[in-house]
């Protein structure tokens, strides 16, 4: 074993000349967490509102929102992210395909990927919408529905404002995973931090402190994801509740 | 608007079963060996000895910490270098499957060591104690009553899981390896029709992982009555 380990050629000039490497890998990691805060707000708006659809009392409504988390939860990521970014182009309306084709190419990926982030995770934040809107004991509900609210201001004055309280921890893992997800994006040649990673072996030959140092990052963003998270289950947390009070 | 040709499909299909045996091959190794394995590893987290302990809580937050994709690259693109001066194996050996295999096996065991530990926590305090009364050592009560035990709730969960890994097999596309969505890939792309294929393959995802889910969520309410 003759390996030279250079940990200086993150310091070097990129071969393109105009950056160093740790220019590249923090271009990368810039990416990421633009990419995973994108979809991240997406995945939350959209799955709390599947996620209330699924326990409306309308069959067709909850029917509805059941469908489209299966959709999603049952295909794998890289289809979906392939299939928005090469196949929905092509059976938009040919105008907006063109458009869009047309467009800057890194408009293009970020685009397509923040989408299937966004959508795939939603369907995950949906379910833990959903279980904490069940995990409320009914008479709150029936109490509601009794003192005269309608159903839409059941939810709205006494169910959501508890719900999405209870639901905090568990999202705590879904937000996690949406930045390990993002690195699946790499696969269409969005340069966030993964490609630099492989992007790195190729062009400096020092594939371990490459890879030491992408890893690294991924290490220290979860750390930092999992220290946010816990401040804000700290505020939100129910007295009286597991891990309440 | 976009004229679908779904022809090229027909022929490509013994292609395509090609690729699903390799997507099935790699799932059904990374279960098993990420069942043996994580099994290991939620013994050895539970155990008093506290280097083991340590050693496998850090070897699971390390794996749940880091992407699937670049455990993957490690597996691809360092790792069988690596192998290849350490055995003196002539470079240029196809390793990737096995390389594949081994990478998914290691990131899931790190998953899987996480339900058991939930499942063996699961089993009453006192069995324990009374397998320990009864002059069992530890592996005895493990091997003939814990885990027997602890198994039967786990069965839906490791299923489950299961289910994501055979999703998540399609992230070989990285090493460029003919799995099944590869396959799908290579023909949309030699044929010209992309679109086609990408759908054929989602739905052949959906269908598979749909019908499985369903099976689990029955199996789920036949083993416990809420």
């Amino acid at each position: 074993m003759s390996y030279q380990w250079n940990w200086g050629v993150f310091l070097q000039p990129s071969a393109a000349g105009d950056d160093t490497y740790l220019g590249w890998m923090l271009a990368g990691l810039k990416m990421t967490v633009m990419l995973s805060l994108s979809a991240w707000l997406l995945a939350l708006l959209l799955g709390a509102l599947v996620g209330v659809l699924r326990t409306v009392p309308n069959k067709w409504l909850s029917g509805l929102a059941s469908a489209y988390v299966e959709l999603f939860r049952n295909i794998p990521l890289l289809v979906q992210l392939f299939i928005w970014y090469f196949v929905l182009p092509e059976l938009l309306p040919e105008a907006w395909g063109n458009a869009f084709k047309q467009s800057n190419p890194v408009f293009q990926m970020f685009s397509a990927s923040v989408l299937c982030l966004g959508l795939f995770t939603s369907a995950r934040v949906a379910e833990q919408v959903r279980a904490g809107i069940n995990s409320l004991p009914r008479g709150q509900k029936n109490a509601g529905l009794a003192l005269g609210f309608t159903l839409a201001q059941t939810y709205r004055y006494v169910m959501l404002p508890m719900a999405f309280r209870l639901v905090v921890p568990p999202l705590t893992s879904e937000f996690l995973n949406v930045f390990k997800n993002s690195a699946v994006c790499s696969t269409i040649g969005l340069l966030e931090l993964a490609a630099q990673g492989r992007q790195l072996v190729d062009y400096t030959a020092q594939p371990y402190e490459s890879f030491i140092a992408v890893t690294l990052a991924y290490i220290a963003l979860n750390l930092i994801v999992m220290a946010l998270m816990k401040r804000l289950e700290e505020r939100v947390r129910v007295p009286g509740y597991m891990g309440g009070k | 608007m976009y004229e679908f040709d779904w022809s090229s499909i027909p022929g490509a299909l013994p292609f395509l079963w090609e690729g699903m045996k390799i997507s099935l091959e790699i799932t059904a190794s990374a279960v098993v060996v990420g069942i043996v394995w994580g099994t290991l590893l939620a013994m050895m987290r539970l155990s008093s000895i506290k280097a083991l302990s340590l050693f496998a809580a850090g070897y699971v937050n390390l794996f749940r910490a880091v992407p699937l994709v670049m455990v993957l690259l490690w597996f691809f693109l360092v790792v069988p270098k690596f192998i290849e001066q350490l055995f003196n194996i002539p470079p240029g050996a196809d390793l990737r499957l096995s390389s594949a295999i081994i990478g998914f096996a290691l990131f899931e065991s790190a998953y899987y060591s996480e339900i058991i530990r939930a499942g063996i926590q699961s089993v009453p305090k006192g069995q324990m104690a009374a397998c320990s009364a009864l002059g069992m050592t530890y592996g005895q009560a493990m091997r003939l009553v814990i885990l027997p035990q602890a198994f039967r709730n786990m069965v839906p969960l490791l299923l489950t899981q299961a289910i994501i890994l055979f999703q998540d097999t399609s992230l070989v596309y990285v090493s460029a390896l003919a799995d099944f969505f590869g396959a799908a890939y290579k023909v949309g792309d030699r044929d010209g029709r992309l679109v086609e294929l990408l759908l054929f393959a989602g739905a052949v995802y959906f269908v598979i992982c749909f019908s499985v889910s369903q099976w689990v969520r029955r199996l789920q309410k036949k083993y416990q009555p809420a």
